[in-house]
């Protein structure tokens, strides 16, 4: 996966969870919490749903990595296999993966 | 129809989700009723096999008023008992009571005016119940007399199921309620900071073995907290009524969730006192997705014994709250972030949370609502036993 897919994967979770907000005003460098109004619940969500999606779980202790849009999009893809397959992070849970 | 609210008066009945022969169970969804705020499904409080409905969809009925007709299990019509709400406490059912009563008024004055109708006693009571005048309804019966079936709630033709302006309808309720909270209850506020590096650490250490989805989030430790304190101070949970203040047997924990429209629901954790943190994280969860999907279950909207409110996420350090009545207290939590501390004679960077108490003086005094903070605090520094 490439920070592109992985980008339009984000913006995808973000708009099922924050339906109101422009993907314009959020942007890439803005603190995406901010940006969206997303309380601890929300982001969490958004986390779950982006775990689904590219099959990457951002640990808590990697939360600080993924602030902006653009931060969350290459972690996305950096963690993601060539093929966009599982990634090799160390803690995805196999469920998590085929759901 | 459930009291869905301690403002609620009425409800009208969107969609029904069973028909007439189905078995329901305690807690089944039976319909959707639409409120000022939001459409809730109604779950069912006995269970049986449905004989009749007396509400037709977009017809409107007051809180209280029987919605439909349950068969219990081996029972034989026709005495058959009409669902109601279970009991609730007084001084919210004293409330509902006045609302029938008024509506009882109503019918008996208009009877007072009609001529004879034929009916049989049946039809008149469910008629009664409904708040309709027999003498509009059409009589299937002999000689045009109006039987118990003929008994339904139509809806009114020149009131249409309109879509109702929620947010304006929401922000009005909550103002009325707000209002009369401040003209009402005496409050008083207490204040506390509260080390979380304990509660933090085993967080961090639980969330790093586990799914996304098994995830835990301080404020489900925060809520689970405070619906065991309250367990133990009564004077901070249950209702205050015209009779006075009555405790509450167990704790029903409100949540504010913020809707993105706009707008602030109140949804009720119910037993939360006997809820794991892990049973806490998963019913905030599903009440904040349904908050926000405008499709909230009734049990969720029974009145809460004591509410929380949960600004941490919003920047803010400090909540000073406002009583929903008929409650008589409201903790606050402001940020959760690291704050100087002393540990040990050192000064050092720890989680922390200042957690605030708006209580009702005419319940309780100073004393006790530190006594019930103490016992939030203490029970966040042991987050595996909770």
């Amino acid at each position: 996966m490439n920070v592109t897919e992985a980008r339009a994967a984000v913006f995808a979770a973000l708009f099922d969870i924050a339906p109101e907000v422009d993907g314009g005003s959020v942007g890439d460098d803005r603190d995406l919490r901010r940006a969206a109004d997303l309380d601890s619940l929300d982001f969490l969500r958004l986390v779950e749903s982006v775990a689904r999606a590219t099959g990457v779980d951002i640990p808590e202790s990697d939360y600080s990595e993924v602030r902006t849009v653009g931060a969350m999009a290459h972690y996305l893809a950096s963690h993601s296999g060539p093929d966009g397959s599982l990634a090799n992070s160390g803690l995805i849970d196999e469920r998590s993966w085929q759901r | 129809m459930p009291s869905l609210g301690a403002d609620m008066t009425e409800g009208t009945v969107l969609e029904w989700l069973v028909k007439p022969g189905d078995r329901v169970r305690r807690g089944d969804r039976i319909a959707v009723v639409d409120t000022v705020k939001a459409a809730i499904d109604v779950e069912s409080f006995e269970e049986g096999e449905v004989e009749s409905l007396l509400v037709e969809p977009g017809a409107t009925v007051p809180v209280g008023a029987p919605m439909a007709v349950l068969r219990a299990p081996g029972a034989v019509s026709p005495q058959r008992p009409v669902v109601r709400p279970a009991p609730r406490p007084s001084p919210v059912a004293r409330h509902r009571e006045k609302v029938r009563e008024q509506d009882d008024e109503r019918v008996a004055r208009q009877r007072s005016d009609g001529g004879w109708v034929r009916a049989t006693p049946l039809a008149r009571r469910r008629a009664d119940e409904l708040g309709l005048h027999i003498g509009s309804l059409h009589g299937s019966g002999p000689e045009g007399a109006v039987v118990a079936a003929d008994v339904v709630v139509q809806p009114r033709v020149a009131e249409q199921v309109k879509a109702p302006d929620r947010r304006s309808a929401m922000q009005a309720a909550t103002a009325a309620l707000m209002a009369r909270s401040s003209r009402e209850i005496p409050h008083y506020y207490l204040q506390d900071s509260i080390d979380l590096g304990p509660a933090a650490a085993w967080l961090a250490e639980h969330n790093a073995g586990q799914a996304v989805e098994e995830r835990l989030v301080m404020s489900a430790l925060l809520l689970a907290a405070v619906a065991q304190a309250a367990s133990h101070h009564t004077d901070f949970n249950g209702f205050m009524g015209e009779g006075g203040y009555e405790p509450a047997p167990r704790v029903d924990l409100g949540v504010a969730v913020s809707l993105r429209q706009g707008g602030l629901v109140v949804a009720a954790l119910r037993d939360a006192e006997r809820m794991s943190v892990v049973e806490v994280m998963q019913a905030t969860k599903g009440v904040a997705e349904r908050a926000r999907g405008g499709r909230l279950r009734s049990s969720e909207l029974s009145v809460p014994t004591i509410t929380v409110s949960n600004l941490g996420d919003r920047g803010v350090d400090v909540v000073h709250g406002v009583i929903y009545p008929p409650q008589v207290a409201l903790v606050g939590f402001g940020r959760v972030s690291d704050r100087p501390l002393v540990v040990a004679h050192e000064v050092v960077a720890r989680p922390s949370v200042i957690v605030t108490l708006a209580a009702d003086h005419r319940v309780s005094d100073g004393h006790r609502g530190s006594l019930l903070l103490a016992d939030i605090e203490e029970l966040l520094q042991n987050p595996e036993a909770l």
